[in-house]
């Protein structure tokens, strides 16, 4: 059973096992753990992230896929679905048709870049894609009047979905039972199933091709194997998870625009989220993304309570502004590199083997 | 005209140049079902070449390729391979960062149709899992099968890569110096294991190899290449007391044949 959800493909460190079990509970029960909207917005975007990485892994980690394109995937997922809650209504037909279109255009948009530029050399499919994702960008800023232009869309959700919908009338441990509560559910549920999913795919016959593809395309194609409709297949699948990660994004930020889909900050934080996890396992998106997201979103925090709590000493206030979390982020992430060059999970893999 | 009137294996004036130098140069011969065809010749003679042009690796500048009578010049790797050419590699290529078993696994799994099969686990083909744990059998790794290939010594390695091809189950095996490096020992187990593939008649074998010895006791007919040119062929008693071979292959004062 237990073998069977997860592919046999099991995080093999006891460490490994009690952190991905803790990031499991957290989620899991983050709305009555962490009471609030900030708490619940952090645990929405940490499942999403998750998502969004582990199919980048798939790409860098399995595959050997150098991409820059994953936004644009994603992307196409968020606006697919904002698109048409904002210019048809706030239905489920519009959010499930917006959502399918979306999620269909990045794969057959995965297909075309496949077919153009993955019989060439990995450095030439990197370029191909950091073009298109810069095109995409542009043609969504200057399409202003379907894509909102720079200041993306704010739309409505479903009624379901909405704060002011009751599941439940009584408060269930304090907390109230509303649509908000409803959608985070939603997108946890939907997160589990698409990080099972990769699971499983990295663990089947085809991810094995992966695989052999990244250590050692020649021997591959020696084989038999057809590397480019391998490496095309994965790319499609790879940007149609991106792409129901947007859907997700979309509909639980009530608003899509560049800033928050497409920017270039986002591909960099995928790919750093991937090293930091470790490239290759899976459950390296798991750890990466929710390290990461909770530095974005706590690490000022954190530094405001320590620059206060140093305020006598000189210099050290100022190096520990929280407007200075970014540097910060830059030393965590270069000291996470420089020490876990296999990423977290390589890591614990390596020390705590001992099961 | 029916498949069994064509050689299983042939080439016709095959060519390739790299810049101002041919590797390969105009070579024509035909390989039959049930021989072992020994390739011998000085280094830099282009055998490994002429193997990469066979199995695909390089496309020819000239000349054409056939398998079974079928033209196969224009065919990727993997094409060729499917149509039954089966290749070990002088230098070790393999998945180094997999494990041994899963190896020859992915070679198994070439040849059968579940390389697509993206929802099923791969742990679950136990079919698959046992004619790779029988090939390692056959090349005496079997208790080597969870190593990572990387961690490998030479001597398995070159076993390793030996158990990928017999895994893939062609019809013409290619030998690129199986033995290369390969301490006394150990060799004696590939070259079993290649007498032990010629007993079964509907193979043909392609084998590259320096150790005269070798040559004697396995081939049925030995090419010369030199220079990228065939200069040689025929029963290996026959071409090993020529003097054409005697002087190319021991390198001295290399003589212009052409």
């Amino acid at each position: 059973m237990l073998n069977t959800l997860f592919s046999g493909d099991f995080p093999r460190s006891r460490w490994l096992t009690g952190l991905l079990l803790l990031i499991a509970v957290a989620l899991l029960l983050a709305p009555f753990l962490f009471p609030g909207s900030r708490p619940l917005d952090t645990a929405a975007k940490v499942c999403i992230f998750i998502v969004l990485v582990a199919s980048y892994d798939l790409l860098l980690g399995y595959t050997g896929v150098v991409s820059f394109a994953h936004t644009v995937f994603f992307g196409m997922g968020a606006y697919g679905a904002a698109i048409a809650l904002a210019k048809v209504g706030p239905g489920w037909g519009a959010l499930l048709t917006g959502g399918a279109l979306g999620v269909l255009s990045a794969m057959v948009l995965a297909l075309l870049i496949a077919l153009f530029s993955l019989r060439v050399r990995a450095i030439f499919f990197a370029m191909v894609t950091l073009a298109v994702a810069s095109a995409f960008a542009i043609l969504v800023s200057q399409l202003f009047h379907i894509t909102g232009g720079e200041d993306g869309l704010s739309y409505s959700l479903p009624r379901e979905l909405t704060p002011a919908f009751r599941l439940v009338q009584d408060k269930v441990f304090d907390v109230r039972i509303d649509g908000r509560l409803l959608t985070y559910y939603l997108v946890l549920t939907a997160c589990a199933g698409l990080f099972l999913g990769l699971l499983r795919l990295v663990n089947s016959p085809f991810g094995r091709v992966l695989q052999a593809i990244r250590e050692n395309e020649f021997r591959a194609e020696a084989l038999g194997y057809r590397t480019v409709l391998y490496r095309t297949l994965a790319s499609c699948i790879a940007a149609g998870v991106a792409a129901l990660a947007g859907v997700m994004m979309a509909v639980w930020a009530r608003y899509t625009g560049p800033e928050t889909t497409l920017s270039m900050d986002i591909m960099v934080n995928i790919l750093l989220m991937v090293v930091i996890g470790g490239m290759g396992t899976l459950y390296g998106a798991v750890v990466g993304a929710t390290l990461f997201v909770l530095a974005q979103n706590y690490l000022q925090t954190l530094m405001a309570g320590l620059s206060s709590a140093v305020s006598g000493v000189p210099v050290l206030p100022n190096l520990f502004a929280p407007d200075r979390w970014l540097l910060w982020l830059g030393v965590l992430f270069i000291l996470s590199v420089y020490f876990f060059p296999t990423g977290l999970v390589g890591r614990l893999r390596g020390t705590g083997s001992g099961r | 005209m029916t498949h069994a009137e064509h050689p299983v294996l042939a080439t016709d004036g095959l060519t390739v140049r790299f810049g101002g130098h041919v590797a390969v140069n105009d070579v024509t011969c035909a390989f039959h079902r049930g021989t072992l065809t020994a390739i011998v010749g000085p280094n830099g003679a282009g055998k490994t070449t002429y193997f990469n042009l066979i199995s695909g690796q390089l496309k020819a500048t000239a000349g054409r390729v056939f398998v079974n009578g079928e033209d196969v010049t224009r065919f990727p790797a993997p094409r060729r391979t499917e149509r039954g050419i089966g290749r070990a590699f002088q230098l070790t290529n393999l998945f180094p960062n997999l494990s041994v078993l899963e190896n020859v696994r992915l070679a198994v799994q070439a040849r059968s149709a579940h390389g697509f099969s993206l929802f099923s686990m791969a742990s679950r083909h136990v079919e698959l899992i046992e004619q790779a744990e029988h090939v390692l059998a056959r090349v005496g790794l079997l208790d080597r099968a969870g190593a990572v290939a990387a961690t490998l010594s030479h001597g398995d390695k070159r076993k390793l890569e030996v158990g990928m091809m017999l895994a893939l189950e062609r019809d013409i095996l290619m030998f690129d110096e199986p033995t290369a490096g390969m301490s006394v020992d150990e060799a004696p187990v590939i070259l079993d294991l290649i007498r032990q593939i010629k007993a079964d008649t509907s193979k043909t074998i392609l084998l590259v190899e320096h150790k005269m010895d070798v040559i004697r006791s396995l081939a049925d007919r030995i090419i010369v290449l030199h220079n990228g040119y065939l200069v040689a062929d025929g029963a290996p008693a026959e071409v090993m007391s020529s003097p054409i071979v005697q002087e190319a292959y021991l390198g001295t004062g290399v003589a212009d044949h052409v």
